[in-house]
């Protein structure tokens, strides 16, 4: 008989791992990048492979010869999803040096500084995509048109469906959102002239990601449903009230709001740990989102409407308790 | 069938109900048995005998060791070896009762018939009778908890019980050992049941059961219609969906009569239920019938390894080992050997480990499901909080735990944690949870007794 | 040029009044502090270890004005400082101060991996603290050092550390300023803080088991059987044994080490002395062959009726 091995209990274990999740979530982004490598070709495959090695590479490089930590973590997938949500966040003909630059901030400052995985206080991603656009504004906001598969550095650039919003309320005139594509056209990413970052033109190729990502048990319904529910009613009733404000369904799915939604605002490390929070941090987010687009100087407010709440998460952890068992009172 | 389940957290580990259909048979006696004088919560039992002392099976050989305690009987016939010290599931050596056995020869008072015995046949058995009976038997929760029952019986003058749970629900991986109680001796744990009300004075009764045993939940309802319609007591059966940690007291009770048990020091009876295992329930039949103490018990002996798993009904006292040669013996590379199931079983250092009032099960784990995965850093994922049956923060806890904050742990409330091992089982960081908040618990507790004792 | 006139004008009128605020406010809301505890506080070695069971050296020099005015500084002990610390706040005070011996932390098993073998694996968290409520550890001894370092993690000195071969930890007697942390930590009661004694030299029991001699032998060749011998050996009743286990009482040991010899399981250690411990009589030779070996059967209590006269009575 060979030894006899001995620990306290549980001695079983569920089949979840982290890998199991990084992994599950690159998987939910695929029909993402897909579409778009359709839409904006080879610009989206050398940003997109840029950003996921170089946050691969900083990650293992920092990880052994500065933090000098004994097990490498390059490969639970945790610098690959920096790397992709990185990437989705950029505009595609953005040159390769500013993405390894962003790549740098995003893995260096923002998660290994803190301790690495488990520790980041900010999403790597949106503080890399924050660093650049202070950093390069010229350069992190021309976005390319759809359909010119062949470009990369010299892509035609236009107007998204955000700046466009921003005018109309400038103008204060309702008929410049006409120009706007349709709500089928923005669902699908069919934008004939249309332009915006690489993540951000198919609502519906995130949608399915969603979906997976909840069949998987990888995220819950509560972040997302509570930003995209507040946006659109925030939304909506400021149309009401003015109509040179955009529709509530062309707001959800235009810009980076499903993107940050589904996959920027559920991160794990940064994120509320209670459902009660969750659905409080999402609702904050919603508003401070519409707030930014609205009245802010950016056309886009997603990004710093999640970075803004990033900083509540250790608050909300504090005072948002989850339910326990035994409040409930009596009810035979 | 409405199917109930608590409403906090829980998981879904794998069930590996190896043997489910095996029916039970009488283990072999041992040569030697073995009995601890520490077999259930409270003050260990005093040795009434001493070397060289004859016995027979259900002589008294320890008597209660103080209020909160239990007898201990004689499960076999024979001559008392040495009074001295073993390993015992708790790990460490403890005083123990050594007994050589010869032959098989029960005390006369025994009614070892097969004769079912109705309450109505015995009008003698006042509630205060039942109670008295059970507690000179020596019964004690069988579930593994081994609390006297004779205790939970008369619950304290703040509380008043209004009905009493049976708990069938053997959430458990591996466990069937009161899945085949249930199907061989359905009447007589009815019966017990009714004893049971009619000690606690109540007469509403319960049992649940997990939907994974539906014979047993068909022929328990179809029992109990034909024994409980038109009489004094109300009981139903009820089915309850499958997860884990369904068989837990408070769980159990939120399951079915939908009232939460508040945070420590409360337990069920402040709700209104009593909670016993239905091995408990077979076991107070006996003691009050036919006047048999407490000394053998259904056992499933299982794992995945393990060549002819089966189900037995030991004599306490028999070491480990001669159940499992009987099931084909240990298997071959390093084991895990459980007494009781993976989630809260107690790891062994020694297959000589007697069974005792308590053990449902001697579960064998082989291989790579023995050792457990390197640890990594929380990914702070919140599982562990969707998880946790009581509505905690595990994952804080065990931190709170780590850094020996223990002001802010018992703020927490990390004194309510029932120990399942929901959340260390769901974490993907493979981080050691229930290791830490267990320190940090009985730390905690250990703070707020001496407390208590200051204030007096 | 008005403007920087103005300017310094203004500024300087409100620097004026600032400071008048301010001074108000210090003699107002002024507390008074006693000037002696800040004195004390600059003596006393500033690590704030809790070693002598005050929060910190500013809790210590409280106690120690307190004390002072109290009348007697009995009872506070700097163990970082030591008697040196000890000397100087008493010189301070205007006190005298009782001499204390120095401590030092002993590390009472010696179940090394080769004196003791491994029975099972822990597969679990490795803190001595999760593997005592396991169980008894890997070893068949429930009573010894697990070797998992929760001693060595609650040293703020470095002078604790286990060494990886052996599995038991070592203590460095420069750096141990006996401020009892590890004494806490252990989960097993092992270390103790015992005298350092003349040029550190000292003996003592390397074991705390309590299971029956024959039980505690199988599972480590060097531990203590309870049999007595050493009891009956020392000439100052310095050695009791009791729950099968022996202990030697430091205040009364004198160090002769007879104890040490007459140890069948060399489970007594001498620490520090330049030579080996005073051979045992030819006379015991024939009856156990060689010097102290390890007892196969039952131990007797016969140690009297050997004819070893001449070391009983000093």
């Amino acid at each position: 008989m060979g030894k006899l091995i001995v620990s306290l209990s549980p001695h079983a274990h569920g089949t979840d791992t982290v890998e199991r999740n990084m992994y599950g979530v690159i998987i939910a982004l695929m029909p993402a990048l897909l579409v778009s490598f359709y839409f904006f070709g080879l610009g989206s495959v050398v940003v997109t492979a840029t950003s996921v090695a170089a946050c691969v590479f900083f990650e293992w490089a920092i990880s052994k010869y500065i933090l000098k930590q004994e097990r490498n973590t390059i490969m639970d997938g945790s610098a690959i999803l920096t790397g992709l949500l990185l990437a989705f966040n950029l505009p595609s003909n953005l040159p390769i040096w500013i993405i390894l630059i962003g790549a740098l901030f995003a893995i260096g400052v923002a998660k290994m500084t803190f301790g690495g995985l488990g520790n980041n206080l900010f999403n790597p991603a949106l503080v890399g995509r924050a660093a650049l656009l202070v950093a390069f504004p010229a350069q992190m906001t021309t976005w390319p048109k759809v359909g010119q598969l062949g470009s990369y550095l010299d892509a035609e650039t236009g107007a998204t469906p955000l700046s466009i919003m921003k005018w109309a309320i400038k103008e204060g005139d309702a008929s410049v959102l006409d120009q706007l594509p349709s709500s089928l056209d923005l669902l699908i990413g069919n934008h004939p002239d249309g332009a915006g970052a690489m993540g951000e033109i198919c609502a519906l190729a995130l949608l399915i990601g969603l979906a997976y990502m909840l069949w998987k048990k990888i995220i819950t319904w509560h972040i997302p449903v509570s930003i995209i529910g507040t946006v659109f009613v925030f939304a909506g009733l400021l149309h009401l009230a003015n109509p040179a404000y955009a529709d509530p369904i062309s707001v959800i799915l235009t810009g980076g709001l499903m993107l940050g939604a589904i996959f920027m605002a559920t991160d794990y490390v940064t994120s509320p740990m209670t459902p009660k929070g969750q659905i409080i941090y999402g609702v904050a987010i919603g508003f401070l989102t519409v707030v930014i687009r609205n009245w802010g100087a950016y056309p886009e407010g997603m990004s710093f409407a999640i970075l803004i709440m990033n900083a509540f998460t250790p608050l909300i952890n504090n005072y948002v308790k989850p339910k326990r068992f035994g409040e409930v009172p009596a009810n035979k | 069938m409405n199917i109930r389940t608590f409403r906090i957290g829980g998981v879904h580990p794998e069930e590996n109900k190896l043997t489910h259909e095996a029916v039970t048979q009488v283990a072999a006696l041992p040569k030697q048995a073995i009995f601890p004088l520490g077999q259930h919560i409270g003050a260990p039992a005093k040795p009434v005998v001493q070397k060289g002392d004859k016995v027979k099976v259900g002589t008294m050989i320890a008597e209660a060791g103080g209020f909160v305690s239990a007898p201990i009987f004689s499960s076999v016939s024979g001559t008392v070896f040495k009074i001295d010290t073993a390993i015992d599931a708790t790990g460490y050596r403890k005083p123990v009762i050594i007994i050589n056995v010869e032959g098989d020869e029960w005390e006369e008072s025994i009614d070892r018939s097969d004769k079912l015995e109705t309450v109505e046949a015995h009008p003698e058995l006042t509630p205060e009778e039942i109670i008295n009976r059970v507690k000179n038997a020596g019964v004690v929760g069988m579930g593994g908890a081994c609390f006297p029952t004779f205790i939970k019986l008369t619950p304290p003058p703040t509380a008043k019980a209004e009905c009493v749970i049976i708990n069938a629900v053997e959430c458990e991986p591996y466990i069937t050992a009161d899945f085949r109680l249930m199907m061989e001796k359905a009447d007589e744990i009815l019966i017990g049941l009714e004893l049971l009300m009619k000690a606690a004075k109540v007469t509403t009764g319960y049992i649940g059961i997990e939907t994974n045993k539906m014979p047993a939940i068909e022929l328990l309802t179809e029992k109990c219609a034909k024994k409980f319609n038109g009489s004094a007591y109300t009981v139903e059966v009820v089915p309850l969906k499958q997860r884990y940690p369904q068989g837990g007291e408070k769980q159990l009770v939120d399951a079915v009569i939908r009232r939460q048990v508040p945070a420590p020091p409360a337990i069920p009876v402040n709700v209104g239920a009593i909670v016993q295992n239905v091995g408990t329930a077979y076991a107070v039949y006996e003691a009050v019938m036919k006047n048999k103490p407490l000394f053998e018990r259904y056992t499933t002996v299982t794992g995945k390894k393990i060549k002819t798993p089966g189900n037995f009904l030991v004599r306490m006292g028999t070491p480990m080992k001669d159940l499992i040669d009987a099931c084909g013996g240990m298997p071959e590379g390093d084991n895990k050997l459980l007494a009781g199931g993976p989630m809260m079983g107690k790891a062994l250092t020694s297959i000589e480990v007697p069974i005792c009032k308590g053990t449902n099960s001697v579960t064998v784990i082989s291989d790579d499901e023995a050792r457990r995965k390197e640890p990594q850093p929380c990914i702070r994922c919140a599982k562990c909080v969707g998880a946790c049956p009581m509505g905690l923060e595990p994952y804080l806890l065990a931190k709170i735990s780590e850094i020996q904050n223990w002001e802010r742990a018992e703020q927490e409330e990390i004194v309510s944690c029932i120990e399942c091992g929901s959340c260390q089982f769901t974490c993907p960081a493979h981080r050691p949870l229930l290791d830490n908040i267990r320190q940090g618990k009985s730390t905690v507790m250990g703070i707020i007794r001496s407390r208590a004792a200051a204030k007096k | 040029m008005d403007f920087i006139l103005i300017a310094v004008i203004v500024l300087g009128a409100i620097g004026l009044i600032a400071a008048v605020v301010l001074f108000a406010a210090s003699k107002k809301f002024a507390v008074y502090e006693d000037p002696r505890i800040a004195q004390v506080g600059e003596v006393l070695p500033g690590a704030n270890c809790g070693g002598c069971g005050f929060p910190g050296c500013s809790g210590m020099a409280d106690a120690l004005v307190k004390g002072a005015d109290a009348g007697s500084l009995d009872g506070l002990f700097c163990p970082v400082g030591g008697a040196e610390t000890m000397g100087k706040v008493a010189d301070l005070l205007g006190m005298a101060i009782a001499n204390s011996e120095p401590m030092v932390a002993v590390v009472r098993c010696n179940g090394t991996c080769e004196n003791r073998p491994r029975i099972a694996e822990y597969a679990g968290l490795r803190t001595c603290a999760a593997m005592h409520a396991c169980g008894a550890g890997e070893t068949a001894c429930g009573f010894g050092c697990l070797g998992c370092g929760d001693c060595e993690a609650a040293c703020q000195f470095d002078a604790i550390k286990v060494n990886p071969e052996t599995g038991i930890p070592e203590v460095d007697e420069d750096k141990c300023t006996s401020c009892g942390a590890c004494v806490k930590a252990c989960p097993r009661h092992i270390i103790e803080l015992r005298k350092k004694g003349p040029k550190g030299r000292r003996v003592f029991v390397s074991c705390v088991n309590k299971d029956k001699g024959a039980v505690s032998m199988k599972a480590c060749k060097v531990s203590c059987i309870g049999c007595g011998k050493c009891e009956k050996e020392c000439p100052f009743g310095a050695i009791t044994v009791e729950g099968n286990c022996s202990y030697i009482d430091f205040n009364k040991c004198r160090l002769c080490r007879k104890c040490v010899t007459v140890c069948p399981t060399k489970a007594i250690r001498d620490v520090n002395f330049p030579t080996p411990p005073p051979a045992p009589k030819p006379k015991e030779a024939p009856a156990k062959a060689e010097a102290p070996k390890p007892v196969e059967k039952k131990p007797s209590h016969g140690a009297f009726l050997d004819t070893d006269s001449s070391i009983s009575i000093k």
